[in-house]
């Protein structure tokens, strides 16, 4: 019963989170719809959160082995992301 | 103290924190003010994300981690100062798959953790897997195609959609048997996973290779989408909500951009996935055979009529960026302003091979960005302006999208080049563009073709502009 509890309070977070986006994103100009792809790109790299946790937590051998794997492309994602977006906007500017 | 720092309520705080920078940081790349601390503001709050999660009692070794952590800074930081800035959607389309396969691999990490999942999870893994199986292939194919490892040509299977249903189908059957397992395969939960897995990788190629590099930009902002999907549906594997609404942010902008994406071509997004767009186009030939001669121009005389001109509009495309011309083409720029002349760059929202390609090789070359206009800003105008110069672009100018209901790409919003007072084309030579589709703009009255490499055509205009 709990766990059906919880699903129903995650599916909300979810819902909200989408609408949210949506809205935030809707006004975008053109001019950065690059740097806006790479940095929200960066953001999915959150995924590295639960990468840490399956690689340094207890588990078989294999599931930190997995976990540790996804750690490596997740802070690629995440590092790198960040990194080029900064490169890109920081080129943008007015004379 | 230490004990608080890895509580749960703390942690739980903590993320929400991180999440409440994320939608800033979002908010402000909207605008060229604010977006590069928006990017910093973002960029805190995945920092603030990582320590906490490192400092909770849940870790209880660091080794693999931290060699994973830093093996992965080490290459991220490498690729993203030493990329060309012309290699810039090929590398986020790589990025993207990273997180794609990042996500894959926490759902299979909970998967093979012995201790017991809940259907919820179980259900939650199969689509983490899933889709981030699919942005992972699909992203790779995607990079191939950008970086011209494998060719850019619409990859047409035979039965394609028969196989893509198929397999489509063969992977909810195998998702259907992970949650309820009725044993009737015989074969371990693991196995069905790895097959699983197996299965959607090859979906994610089928989906990507029959797209055309001309249509890149919408995949790159679709399978932008996807990833964050996966990270969100990772955080349902783990319960964890700032996986959730970082990753459904991240969802919904990439559909966003996907949107824009397809109303710029004014076409749907099952057409951009499906159509095959510009393996079979060549239905439209024999309607009204197209009247004119091409007019080439050299550039000296092109200079001349540049020289005299009070406003000129630049249209840039891929061919800008296959040249690298966008230094030049700013210094060109740079020089008709010394001349009294207004200069304005016109970008389309699908020039190039990802959403804003342009904007960014312009930004690189020093143009202020107020002078980067979008085609309803510039249409309006167009019969005032005295020159256009477009740069290796074709099917974002082409007037058969106006005036050809047999053509293609009938309906397609463009830049009307074609109303200015002279046009001149910047071309390799005759051949179509990337669609395959007849440009009748060439043979225009009022169009000009300067045949050459775009560089070398726009730096003997330079010099002649110094001399």
């Amino acid at each position: 019963m709990e766990s059906q509890a919880l699903l129903v309070l995650l599916l909300f977070v979810l819902v909200l989170s989408i609408f949210l986006g949506f809205e935030l994103i809707n006004k975008v100009p053109s001019t950065l719809h690059t740097p806006l792809m790479s940095g929200a790109n960066a953001i999915s790299g959150i995924t590295i959160v639960g990468a840490l946790l399956a690689s340094g937590g207890e588990g078989t051998f294999s599931s930190v082995l997995v976990g540790t794997f996804a750690v490596f492309f997740a802070s690629i994602n995440v590092v790198g992301g960040y990194l080029v977006t900064n490169r890109m906007l920081k080129m943008f500017k007015k004379k | 103290m230490i004990a608080f720092f890895q509580s749960s309520i703390f942690v739980n705080l903590a993320y929400i924190f991180a999440s409440i920078l994320f939608i800033f940081g979002l908010k402000m790349l909207s605008s060229p003010e604010t977006a590069q601390r928006g990017n910093l503001v973002s960029a805190s709050g995945m920092l603030i994300a990582i320590l906490v999660t490192l400092a909770q009692n849940e870790i209880i070794a660091y080794e693999y981690l931290l060699v994973a952590l830093i093996g992965g800074l080490i290459v991220g930081v490498l690729a993203s100062s030493l990329v060309k800035m012309t290699s810039m959607p090929e590398l986020v389309a790589l990025f993207n798959g990273f997180g794609g396969i990042a996500s894959l691999l926490v759902g299979v990490a909970e998967f093979v953790n012995p201790s017991s999942s809940t259907l919820i999870q179980i259900i939650a893994i199969s689509f983490t897997v899933l889709i981030g199986g699919i942005t992972f292939s699909g992203s790779l194919v995607a990079f191939g195609k950008l970086s011209e490892i494998i060719s850019g040509k619409p990859l047409i299977l035979f039965g394609q959609r028969f196989v893509l249903s198929a397999l489509l189908l063969v992977a909810l059957l195998l998702v259907l048997e992970l949650i309820i397992s009725t044993g009737l395969l015989n074969i371990s939960s693991q196995t069905i996973l790895f097959i699983l897995i197996g299965v959607t990788l090859i979906l994610g190629v089928l989906l990507t290779a029959p797209i055309g590099g001309a249509d890149m930009p919408v995949v790159i902002a679709l399978l932008n989408s996807y990833s964050g999907l996966a990270a969100s549906s990772a955080g349902f594997v783990i319960n964890n909500n700032v996986l959730i609404v970082a990753g459904a942010l991240v969802g919904a902008s990439g559909l966003i951009l996907t949107n824009i994406m397809c109303k710029a071509m004014n076409r749907s997004l099952s057409n951009v996935l499906f159509g095959g767009f510009g393996a079979a186009s060549s239905s439209s030939e024999g309607s009204g055979q197209i009247q004119g001669e091409v007019k080439p121009i050299t550039a000296e005389d092109a200079y001349l009529i540049l020289e005299a001109a009070n406003s000129v509009l630049v249209v840039p495309g891929y061919g800008m960026a296959v040249s690298q011309a966008q230094h030049v083409v700013r210094e060109l720029g740079e020089l008709l302003e010394d001349n009294g002349c207004e200069v304005k760059y016109a970008i389309h929202p699908v020039a190039g091979r990802m959403p804003g390609h342009m904007n960014v090789l312009l930004a690189e070359a020093n143009v202020s960005y107020d002078v980067l206009a979008e085609p309803d800003d510039v249409n309006p105008l167009m019969d005032t302006v005295d020159v256009c110069i477009v740069i290796g672009a074709n099917d974002v100018v082409n007037p058969d999208a106006r005036e050809n209901e047999g053509s293609p790409i009938y309906g397609m919003p463009v830049i009307e080049v074609d109303r200015a007072k002279t046009v001149f084309v910047l071309k390799r030579s005759m051949a179509a563009g990337f669609a395959g589709i007849d440009n009748p703009l060439f043979l225009k009255e009022n169009s000009r073709m300067l045949f050459g490499d775009a560089k070398e055509s726009i730096s003997t205009l330079v010099s002649e502009f110094k001399t």
